[in-house]
């Protein structure tokens, strides 16, 4: 039931387009805000289609277009039940179509059409919510005008407008057309939170049913008529060219059909994928350069560590005059970190499959970023973007890597010389070997700790190799690369003196955007270095922090509530230890307590418990969020207990998952997440729950007595 | 074709005319539709393409055509006629998903676990299911929904 109230003006009503559906329905479209402005309610369906959001059939279907990817974040829930909410649909009356690439479909908090940094949800709580208000008061409209009733007295409800009378009642698809006719209302009124029956109540996974039966589609699933695959062999070393290579063994395994030379390195062309592997494995490459002995592992960390004394860094953030007061202060604090490069190892390794003709482009492809696939397209096939189909599959995972356009490329340029359908796939090795890697990291921290242990001056120094210099140069303004220092900046603790820079240090890999990106570096150090103050004066390490958050309630409500769940006041039982952490990004907020046990049998310890506490503001999905939460926990405590990748003359040590230590199910520790509403709208989660993982784990080693780690991975003992 | 290989895929007979040295993870992708049972790395380290073999859990890319003629496979696709195995209807309740890509690998090694183990104890399922990785981390709820699984009446009740 929808009360009226006409109060609610719509933000973004010069940006709505309605029209009409062939075969009589109704679509809407939410335009992009720096799209062209049309708000002509007569637009043809053939023109408005491709940005539409929501399409209402005339026959009841109810058609959501999902503009972000599913990576097994959940957006195929949360962002029809913001949809849904205000249509007055059941989640079960909608369906799901994977949106083409069009400008309406641009993620405002990423400027593209892309999925990544927790935004989707942020992005889609205005738009979809709206839309569906429209909607639902459009077909309320058009079926009080049918019975001459006021729209005020008439109810919409799972699918259908309901008559004054409590029994008549027109369904939404008989009532399309005509609301398509109808002027886009001034205003809308949305629901209040006391009127939801799907926001904020856990919902299940409209996706679960077809993943447990084997009956999802991701990107290697996709079977073309004709379809051959495809795998490319690529120099190790990036920038290395293919200097000579020997097929004949490979062009000798049966079902092997072709071997070529294609822009990024040989292509493998077979029959079935059997054939492919089998063919890739026989291949020969030679490259040029062979090696790079710049980058060897142990050159590249000393040339980070080296650059932690060097004169000149880039300003990143700036209060008080740090400096002077740590060259004056009595006690001062002082600690290096480091951390590795690392990769991303989705489940489903890269690929894309990929049919282009003289007229035509379709890109079957799980991706983040669907507007990057068309724009590589467009580059390779020299067609029209209108010309060009990006069909976006589930994905297996993305964490960033598929932002990437490598496999994008292979797919399209082989699809285009063979004049065939190709599927690429990437085998295990290469996605190890050939990733962007998160980069490798060395840090600076420096602190004064005045009488009562509190730090009055701060420094964070951060060095490493820029991401965005491949990326986005543009975007490097001053030295600064964003993508190192989030994170580092607008710590929400009170520091009187800060000062935090970042110190560039390129290296001879290729990287790229990571889960968490930076906030995942920088959370780490900046929590463990604050557990290293409080040692220092013997503060207990929650007390630290919130003697440091008197402002910041949000924070030190998620710090408390951790706490309390853990038994914080209580001491551990012995040879057990106890580490707190804290972690905010993405209008959210999140604080970890984890406790390390002694191993039933022999030396060391073993994580035993993680309790969590996250304040995302609205929680659209609580039981998402709790799955974010879990999951991400188990994802940071795989980064922080054998995640590594290494380099020895220019080549990645780690060519198999045997090399590259993901965690295991019997690694898990038990794990508790309890949710806090500290906010009225959503903040995002995809990207958080890794993030305090790390620093309370390395806080609860040495709180049980073990080494002070200052790099990652952290070793159990 | 005297060298066809026979074998019963998810309760039906089949006769395939393949290399009997294929892995029968490419026949089961490539040749056979069945894309349910995944491809993570080839090599026996992530367990996303983990199956029956008569009964028993297998990696499908390390077991060929030829050492698997004559004997039953399940996949994914035939672990249950309607998809309503408890297993599989102790996934939904408890959404253990995320990504889902190693999930068929996940369900197949919990099914040959419950086979076995019934009542598994916590012991038990870390045995039986640290073979399969999670990139996305859904351990915690794959420990719950095979509790539940074994234990409807705790659960359901």
């Amino acid at each position: 039931m929808v009360d009226a109230d006409p109060g609610l003006r719509l933000s973004r009503r010069a940006l709505l387009r309605l029209g009409l559906l062939a075969g009589g329905g109704l679509v809407l479209g939410i335009g992009a805000a720096d799209a062209e402005q049309t708000d002509t309610p007569d637009d043809a369906a053939s023109t408005f289609a491709p940005g539409a959001w929501l399409r209402l059939h005339g026959d009841g279907r109810v058609v959501l277009m999902l503009a972000r990817s599913e990576m097994g974040q959940g957006v195929t829930s949360a962002l029809p039940m913001l949809v849904a909410e205000e249509l007055e649909v059941g989640l079960d009356q909608l369906e799901l179509e994977p949106a083409p690439v069009a400008p309406d479909y641009v993620n405002r908090l990423l400027g593209e059409q892309a999925t990544g940094c927790s935004t989707s949800v942020r992005d889609a709580w205005g738009p979809l919510r709206e839309a569906g208000a429209v909607a639902r008061t459009l077909l309320v409209r058009a079926a009080a005008a049918r019975w001459g009733v006021a729209p005020e007295a008439c109810r919409a409800h799972r699918g259908a407008v309901h008559h004054p009378d409590g029994e008549t009642r027109l369904g939404y698809g008989a009532l399309a057309e005509a609301a398509a006719r109808l002027p886009l209302p001034e205003s809308v009124a949305l629901k209040a939170p006391a009127q939801w029956r799907l926001i904020g109540t856990p919902q299940h996974r409209l996706d679960t049913p077809d993943k447990v039966v084997g009956a999802a589609r991701y990107g290697l699933d996709v079977r073309l008529p004709g379809m051959r695959y495809a795998s490319v062999a690529r120099c190790p070393l990036s920038g290395a060219r293919v200097s000579a290579w020997r097929a004949d063994a490979a062009r000798a395994v049966p079902g092997v059909e072709a071997v070529l030379a294609v822009r990024h390195g040989v292509a493998v062309v077979a029959r079935d994928t059997w054939s492919l592997l089998r063919g890739r494995a026989a291949l020969e490459i030679d490259c040029d350069p062979a090696a790079d002995p710049a980058a060897d592992q142990a050159r590249m960390e000393t040339r980070l560590r080296s650059r932690l004394d060097a004169h000149g860094a880039a300003l990143a953030e700036s209060r008080g005059d740090a400096l002077a007061v740590l060259e004056q202060a009595e006690r001062v604090v002082e600690a290096d970190y480091s951390l590795p490069f690392l990769a991303h190892v989705c489940m489903e390794p890269m690929n894309c499959t990929a049919e282009v003709s003289a007229e035509r482009c379709v890109i079957h492809v799980p991706t983040q970023a669907q507007q990057r696939v068309l724009e590589t397209a467009q580059r390779i096939t020299g067609l029209a973007p209108e010309r060009i189909e990006v069909r976006t599959t589930l994905l297996g995972g993305g964490f960033g890597r598929r932002v990437e356009q490598d496999f994008v490329a292979d797919a399209v340029e082989l699809a285009q010389r063979l004049g065939r359908p190709v599927q690429v796939v990437w085998t295990r090795a290469d996605d190890l070997t050939q990733d962007h890697y998160r980069p490798m990291t060395c840090h600076r921290l420096r602190a004064t700790l005045d009488a009562e242990g509190l730090p009055r001056a701060w420094y964070h120094r951060i060095v490493g190799p820029s991401v965005l210099a491949r990326l986005a140069p543009d975007e490097i303004a001053d030295g600064l690369d964003p993508t190192l220092v989030e994170g580092a900046t607008a710590l929400p603790y009170a520091l009187p003196a800060l000062r935090v820079e970042y110190r560039r240090a390129d290296l001879p890999v290729s990287l790229g955007l990571w889960r968490g990106g930076a906030r995942a570096h920088n959370a780490h150090v900046v929590e463990c270095f604050l557990d290293e103050l409080a040692a220092a004066t013997g503060r207990d390490p929650l007390a630290l922090r919130l003697a440091l958050l008197e402002d910041q309630p949000r924070a030190r409500a998620v710090l408390e509530r951790v706490a309390a769940l853990a038994g914080w006041s209580q001491p551990p039982a012995p040879g057990h230890g106890r580490g707190i952490a804290l972690a905010t990004g993405y209008d959210s907020l999140v604080a970890q307590v984890v406790e390390v046990a002694p191993r039933a049998a022999g030396d060391g310890l073993r994580v035993a418990r993680v309790w969590c506490v996250v304040d995302c503001g609205l929680a659209v999905d609580p039981d998402g969020v709790c799955a974010q939460m879990e999951g991400g926990i188990a994802f940071g405590l795989s980064v922080a207990l054998g995640e590594r990748i290494s380099f020895a003359a220019g080549r990645v040590e780690q060519r198999a998952l045997a090399d590259y230590r993901l965690l295991r199910l019997d690694e898990m520790p038990e794990v508790e997440v309890e949710l806090i509403a500290g906010a009225a709208t959503p903040g995002g989660v995809g990207d958080l729950g890794p993030l305090a993982l790390s620093p309370a784990l390395a806080a609860a080693i040495a709180a049980a007595g073990g080494e002070r780690q200052r790099a990652l991975p952290l070793r159990l003992g | 074709m005297d060298a066809m290989i026979t074998l019963t895929l998810n309760g039906e007979p089949v006769r395939l005319d393949l290399d009997p040295d294929m892995p029968l993870l490419w026949a089961l992708r490539d040749h056979l539709g069945l894309t349910g049972t995944r491809f993570g790395c080839g090599e026996g380290e992530c367990g996303a393409c983990t199956v029956h073999l008569d009964g028993e859990p297998v990696r499908s890319c390390g077991v060929t055509l030829g050492e698997v003629a004559g004997r039953e496979v399940t996949t994914i696709e035939g672990l249950s006629p309607d998809g309503r195995h408890p297993l599989q209807l102790a996934w939904i309740v408890e959404e253990v998903p995320q990504c889902g890509y190693c999930q068929s690998g996940q369900l197949m090694s919990a099914a040959a676990l419950l086979a076995a183990h019934p009542q598994p104890s916590p012991g038990q399922i870390d045995a039986a299911m640290s073979g399969v990785l999670c990139r996305c981390g859904s351990y915690a709820r794959i420990r719950r929904a095979i509790q539940r699984a074994a234990n409807p009446e705790v659960h359901n009740g």
